[in-house]
């Protein structure tokens, strides 16, 4: 868990170029880090390059936090 | 000017006059190519005659499984993934709506149109990356001034250019261009085989007096596909010879 939440945060601060600080577990990509919706996009494709596992839309359209990334991924990966 | 040296292209309906001339002209300014088309004997005359940095990937445009694979396969022929889309392929099951078969409307809208939302969908996750992409997609002067007898066919093309409009504004802040080149009138087997009357008819409808070349959709394509079309997006270049001035 803290190893994907580690790499999550690290992707998110690359991705969205976002302040390390800010990315918490509570924050959100859109309201918190500045993301467009694009970004957000780009973001679930990119985890599923880094973590190999699948993200459909109706669950992509759910992860709009870095907590709720971190435990989709968590679930995923086991 | 309008070099595409290490640049990666797929054209679609290469084997068409138009298709390939683009093809043509793509590759004499420095792209890799990928022709695509039914007819593989045709492609791979094609290919013959350009040599190097060139690929041949048939592809049936009906069966939308193989046109979702299309885009990797010719990345995959290229060694690389593409920088420019051009989806020129198109048919035409032509006839008066009175008298027009579900499976004409149905044929022309999943080829002519279907065909371009998946083919573009599986170019954009690598352009996004690249953070570049040129998507042209090759649409008709008659899906925007209508024309009897092609109702099907110009509802496939009008339906080409609001799709790029909005993709162009979804991806325009990745670097990814998305244009459409409107053809008017270009001499074609099928032009050649009008009676004299019919060519006059036709040509008293262009200020230019003359049918347009393949050459001429060529260049249109070229200057959407380079760097210094970056600013172009969203935008319908008709060409024509007048015939229509929108």
């Amino acid at each position: 868990m803290s190893d994907v939440l580690e790499r999550v945060k690290k992707m998110v601060v690359e991705h969205l170029d976002a302040e390390e600080a800010k990315v918490t577990n509570n924050a959100h990509f859109i309201d918190d880090l500045g993301a467009d919706s694009l970004d957000t996009v780009e973001l679930v494709m990119a985890f599923e390059e880094e973590f190999d596992i699948e993200i459909p839309d109706d669950a992509a359209e759910h992860i709009q936090t870095v907590g709720d990334a971190v435990k989709f991924i968590s679930e995923k990966v086991g | 000017m309008f070099d595409l040296t290490g640049k990666r292209a797929l054209v679609t309906g290469a084997t068409g006059g138009l298709g390939g001339e683009i093809a043509r002209l793509l590759h004499k300014q420095g792209a890799h190519v990928a022709l695509s088309g039914t007819r593989a004997e045709k492609l791979e005359g094609l290919a013959a005659e350009l040599g190097e940095r060139v690929a041949v990937t048939p592809c049936n445009l009906s069966d939308g499984e193989a046109v979702d694979a299309l885009p990797a396969q010719a990345a995959e022929a290229l060694g690389g993934p593409l920088d420019i889309l051009v989806a020129n392929a198109g048919i035409t099951r032509d006839g008066l709506l009175m008298r027009m078969k579900q499976a004409d409307f149905d044929d022309v809208i999943r080829i002519n149109l279907e065909s371009y939302f998946r083919l573009t969908k599986a170019c954009l996750r690598p352009m996004m990356k690249a953070r570049s992409g040129r998507i042209i997609g090759i649409t008709s002067i008659v899906g925007v001034t209508g024309n009897p007898g092609q109702t099907n066919y110009a509802a496939s093309k009008a339906g080409m250019i609001g799709f790029s409009k909005s993709l162009a504004q979804e991806v325009a802040s990745r670097g990814i261009t998305v244009n459409c080149i409107a053809p008017g009138f270009i001499r074609s087997p099928m032009t050649d085989a009008l009676n004299d009357a019919q060519k006059e008819a036709t040509l008293s409808r262009i200020p230019a007096a003359k049918l347009g070349e393949g050459a001429d959709i060529a260049a249109g394509a070229l200057y959407l596909a380079s760097d210094e079309a970056a600013y172009v997006t969203g935008q319908t270049l008709h060409i024509n010879g007048g015939m229509a001035m929108i």
